[in-house]
């Protein structure tokens, strides 16, 4: 759509040069120069999101909660029109400098939103480090980005790998858990998850007796369980995604394991519960949001977003609003002024967003400071027990910002 | 691990070998036996796992799913046997490789247009939806033992059909000559147009029968794909025996591979291949 935008805008700026050389009637003048400027003033926001594959459902979440952030602010952020420039990133990291080079390159895009997958972010990193691009992540939570490799131009508004996990140490003691097991896969994402819970666990005088992995992405659990139930811990801590977290989870049932030694995990692990069916039922685990947390801003929201898109939002949308949320603090700072980069940066660090999951604010590397809310599940519901931990910070190991 | 741990996992080893036999059947049929290479292999079975979840929804049964699924895979198998392979027996690897490769994609799009991107999850029939205690806090499901039955049966049907039967004879001769074959008198096309058939059945057999284990999700083919490949490889070309072996000994490599030495579980199964291809290049049961 915004290509046909693009020819008619070509179209009328030929037809000024046109009048202004014939030099003709006020009328033919005033027309075009009208036009002009509407144009100069359109915002250029490129959406790197996955539109195809595993991720595809998340990236279209993402979007609309954006979209749903701009159109509250009457189509405008920072009084400015906005036009938009999409890339589907695939979810395929060895394509992400190529993909992002088409927004910073060829679309001239003032801001960047992107992305899902933790690979593709960190293939993206170097082309927007270079170009200097204000870059909003509304996803991908590898702790690098606001760790050694934080950088002024790069925002999160989501969580790093290592928040989701940290909280269960506390939870696990509070339950009188003394020992645990994590399992996950074997992969950059799983590691930063063990060692967030390692941390939050031993800081409680916990023991993370073995760490359990298995390559990514197979779903073949089954010698692992039986692991599981050789070294019986009081606990076990999970982190699987797609289809790897409903195969877990009714594996972990079917291997009797359910019931008789507890599982806890990030949120991710119980994010598809039609799937999973009851083998989730019970299962508690840690998030920077639930479905069903009753606060205004959050019953509003998603009110405003099951009318717009026919859609129930989750985690993902919330990110994506947020990310809306966090540009427009931006802008309205600067007028719309995207020029004046380090007083929209100043102005982004310290704002403070009122997002459905709860308030937050940026840590110095840009990552959210939120709230994490120990869940449970109970039917098909994520239903929020409490917060876990108040105002939880990523402690952005290696980030000299 | 105590003893009674090393018993179950060596009964996790042999269930996920038989498991991997019954997903990599439908290609020792195929590119071992009839020598095609059939990249979309695993989208085949990714076929199947969706027509067993949209079937099974449909008509409340996982049984009843699978009897209305097969006719339906026989007939893709067939179709496309005439529409495309057909003409490709003579050519270079290549071409099939090429070819192949672009029915993945075709799959990929069409799945995602008529089932859409979710992850499903499909229900174990009632019937077997048990488990059977094996220590205090461990149980074994029997849907995965009645896996194994199921994979045993299989093999040994394969078997028989490849080594002991007129049928499997002409294949077997079609293979190695087909214009000599030909000149016999047997209708060579028909035959290949057959085995095809059965060859993409089993795949998706393999995968509607391992929906309610694996889940239902998008790529869930790709997965499979490489440790096809790997078991007909291992085996030795041609052989359904060699399959037989290769999976068993793949299943009980991963298995203690991940309790023992985690920290490499996923090398293993290449290393493995690695050792027996310098051992025997053509694999274990090979044609020399």
């Amino acid at each position: 759509m915004h290509k046909n935008e693009k020819i008619g805008y070509d179209r009328r700026e030929f037809l000024k040069g046109g009048t202004a050389i014939a030099g003709a009637t006020a009328a033919g003048v005033l027309l075009p120069a009208g036009i002009a400027r509407a144009q100069q003033a359109k915002l250029k926001i490129g959406m790197m999101l996955p539109a195809t594959g595993t991720f595809a459902p998340l990236g279209l979440a993402i979007t609309n909660g954006f979209k749903l952030a701009v159109a509250e602010r009457g189509g405008k952020l920072g009084g400015r029109e906005i036009e938009y420039f999409t890339v589907d990133d695939e979810s395929n990291p060895a394509k992400a400098p190529e993909n992002v080079n088409k927004l910073v390159q060829r679309d001239k895009v003032d801001v960047v939103i992107g992305t899902v997958h933790s690979g593709v972010v960190m293939g993206m990193a170097k082309v927007l480090r270079e170009s200097g691009t204000l870059w909003i992540n509304p996803n991908g939570g590898a702790g690098a980005m606001t760790g050694a490799m934080c950088s002024p131009n790069f925002f999160r508004t989501s969580f790093s790998n290592w928040q989701t996990t940290y909280a269960l140490g506390k939870v696990l003691k509070a339950k009188g858990h003394k020992n645990a097991v994590f399992i996950t896969w074997k992969y950059a994402g799983g590691e930063e998850m063990m060692q967030g819970f390692k941390e939050g666990f031993e800081k409680e005088g916990g023991k993370l007796t073995k760490e359990l992995y298995l390559p990514f992405p197979q779903v073949e659990f089954q010698a692992l369980l039986t692991e599981i139930a050789s070294i019986r811990p009081d606990a076990v801590v999970a982190f699987f995604a797609g289809g790897g977290q409903v195969k877990f989870l009714k594996d972990y049932q079917a291997a009797g394991l359910k019931g008789k030694i507890p599982l806890y995990g990030s949120g991710f692990l119980t994010e598809d519960l039609e799937a999973s069916g009851d083998a989730a039922e019970g299962v508690e685990t840690t998030l920077h949001y639930g479905d069903g947390l009753d606060t205004k801003k959050n019953n509003a929201f998603r009110l405003a977003y099951a009318k717009a898109f026919k859609l129930q939002p989750d985690v993902y949308a919330v990110q994506g609003y947020d990310a809306g949320q966090l540009l427009a603090a931006g802008l309205d700072a600067v007028k719309g002024n995207v020029g004046n980069k380090s007083a929209m940066i100043k102005a982004m660090e310290s704002a403070k967003i009122d997002s459905p999951r709860g308030p937050w604010t940026l840590s110095k590397s840009h990552n959210p400071v939120q709230d994490m809310y120990l869940r449970k599940v109970v039917g098909k519901e994520n239903k929020v027990q409490g917060v876990a931990w108040k105002a939880l910070a990523d402690p952005a190991l290696g980030c000299k910002a | 691990m105590d003893f009674a741990f090393f018993l179950i996992q060596l009964l996790n080893g042999l269930q996920y070998g038989l498991l991997l036999f019954l997903v990599a059947s439908g290609l020792t049929l195929v590119f071992g036996i009839m020598g095609i290479i059939n990249l979309a292999h695993g989208s085949f079975y990714m076929v199947g796992a969706y027509l067993a979840w949209s079937l099974s929804s449909l008509t409340g049964s996982l049984t009843a799913a699978i009897l209305l699924a097969i006719p339906l895979t026989v007939i893709l198998g067939m179709g496309l046997e005439r529409l495309l392979f057909r003409h490709l027996y003579q050519r270079d690897h290549l071409y099939q490789v090429l070819l192949t490769y672009g029915l993945i994609l075709v799959f990929e799009e069409l799945r995602s247009l008529i089932w859409g991107d979710d992850v499903h999850g499909v229900a174990v029939p009632a019937l077997l939806n048990a488990s059977i205690p094996l220590t205090d806090n461990l149980s074994y499901p029997v849907y995965r033992l009645a896996i194994s039955g199921v994979c045993l049966l299989l093999a040994a049907g394969l078997y028989f059909l490849i080594q002991k039967t007129r049928l499997g004879m002409m294949i077997r001769a079609g293979a190695s000559n087909r214009e000599m074959v030909q000149s016999l008198g047997i209708d060579i096309k028909l035959i290949y147009t057959l085995v095809f058939a059965l060859g993409i059945a089993l795949a998706a057999f393999a995968g509607m029968i391992n929906a309610p284990l694996s889940s239902v999700f998008p790529n869930m083919g790709s997965q499979v794909l490489i440790i096809c490949f790997v078991v007909v490889v291992i085996g030795g070309i041609g052989s359904v025996k060699g399959a037989m072996a290769a999976s068993l000994m793949i299943g009980l490599a991963e298995t203690f591979g991940q309790v023992l030495v985690p920290e490499v579980a996923g090398m293993i199964v290449y290393v493995l291949m690695a050792v027996v291809l310098v051992w025997r290049p053509e694999g274990l049961f090979g044609r020399g």
